[in-house]
């Protein structure tokens, strides 16, 4: 047993807390870039108060279709992003990964990776799932770099569907299977 | 300009608006027989009651008036008017201009007879045409190959595979995203010209 599911190298789960929330989104959206790596929405901008009253509306309809936590660091517990389980099939074992550093100051050093690796862990060993997926936009190619070194494979592009700065950007599809899992954790544990 | 044309009309089949006083019942009877279920979802195969699918529709009217996201047609025979099936662009994203379609003909005697194909064109026209989407896409499990050839014969081309992603009768099988095009269906229609 692995009394440590929530914790990973640089970075620990935690539960999901709306104020703190509220007030993190609120400021990380004022960098669109976070929001247009993140979603297809066009970014908004709203308040602290806002975002927190969706963020209990969540919490309170959450569900056993979604798995939601706070990423923090290690180091000193700062509040750094979120990641979460979506859409859980659970006649098929299907589920969709979503992740979002909004601390732009942390970007780059493999706190979203370490994070992944620790969501795949809990969805494999916890959930029991037998696949995990996940949608990132071709143009953020940092994101993409971090699912490959977490272990998912390329499974299509859907074209052209994102048009933003006069240009369209295609989503890239990934998966990981179970099986594939626990082979990239066995060589993980004889290293 | 083809403003006259029909939107909604085809040789045999035309799209039509939701009956509540007399689809619910037909749609019920389609509703038990759970290949037709599986063919066309994802979630568990489960019947439904006239009452439930009356509920339903009421909730379809609401979405598609207050969330503009959904355009949902019943698909009837131009002869006297009775309902084969449905049809749907849904998920419309209006800033990138994408959105997904589905159909299904619900009575297995009603297949193979062209109906999806001609609601298909309809739907793409409705689409493009009028709505002005760019894209659109049909997410079709490895198990359903008539669907498959019925998107990829409209101009579908496969994008994304999740393998493995459904578990039914025991084995994984691949969902499959089929993707179109304006321009890809546009080039369609000149040379179909």
């Amino acid at each position: 047993m692995n009394g440590n599911l929530f914790r990973g190298e640089l970075v620990r789960l935690t539960a999901e807390e709306p104020e703190l929330l509220g007030k993190s989104f609120s400021s990380w959206d004022r960098n669109s870039e976070f929001r247009r790596l993140l979603d297809d929405e066009p970014p908004c901008l709203w308040s602290a108060k806002k975002i927190q009253s969706w963020f209990e509306k969540d919490i309170q309809e959450m569900n056993e279709r979604s798995f939601q936590f706070l990423i923090r660091t290690l180091q000193d517990e700062r509040l750094i992003g979120f990641i979460g389980l979506w859409d859980v099939e659970w006649s098929h074992g299907d589920a969709e990964v979503g992740i979002g550093i909004g601390d732009s100051e942390s970007w780059g050093k493999g706190y979203g990776t370490d994070a992944m690796r620790v969501i795949l862990r809990y969805g494999f060993s916890e959930l029991n799932l037998q696949r995990i997926t996940l949608g990132v936009f071709d143009y953020n190619a940092r994101a993409i770099r971090s699912y490959e070194k977490a272990g998912f494979t390329h499974e299509g592009r859907v074209r052209k569907a994102i048009f933003r700065d006069g240009s369209r950007a295609d989503i890239v599809y990934m998966g990981i299977l179970r099986e594939e899992w626990h082979v990239l954790n066995n060589e993980q544990l004889e290293d | 300009m083809k403003i006259s044309e029909p939107l909604f009309v085809a040789q045999d089949i035309c799209l039509a608006p939701i009956d509540h006083e007399k689809d619910a019942e037909i749609e019920a009877r389609w509703t038990h027989d759970a290949e037709y279920l599986r063919l066309l979802s994802l979630e568990p195969a489960l019947p439904q009651s006239a009452a439930q699918l009356k509920k339903r529709y009421e909730q379809i009217e609401k979405d598609q008036d207050e969330k503009k996201n959904l355009f949902y047609f019943t698909v009837r025979m131009r002869a006297d008017d009775r309902l084969i099936g449905f049809a749907r662009l849904y998920w419309i994203e209006w800033s990138n201009a994408g959105g997904f379609v589905q159909l299904g003909i619900g009575d297995p005697n009603d297949r193979r007879h062209g109906y999806g194909t001609q609601t298909l064109r309809l739907l793409l026209r409705y689409a493009f045409d009028e709505l002005n989407l760019y894209r659109l896409t049909a997410v079709i499990p490895e198990y359903n190959p008539v669907a498959l050839r019925l998107f990829s014969k409209a101009g579908f081309v496969e994008e994304v595979r999740r393998r493995k992603a459904l578990n039914r009768d025991g084995r994984r099988w691949d969902l499959v995203d089929l993707g179109l095009l304006h321009e890809e269906w546009d080039a369609r229609q000149a040379s179909s010209r």
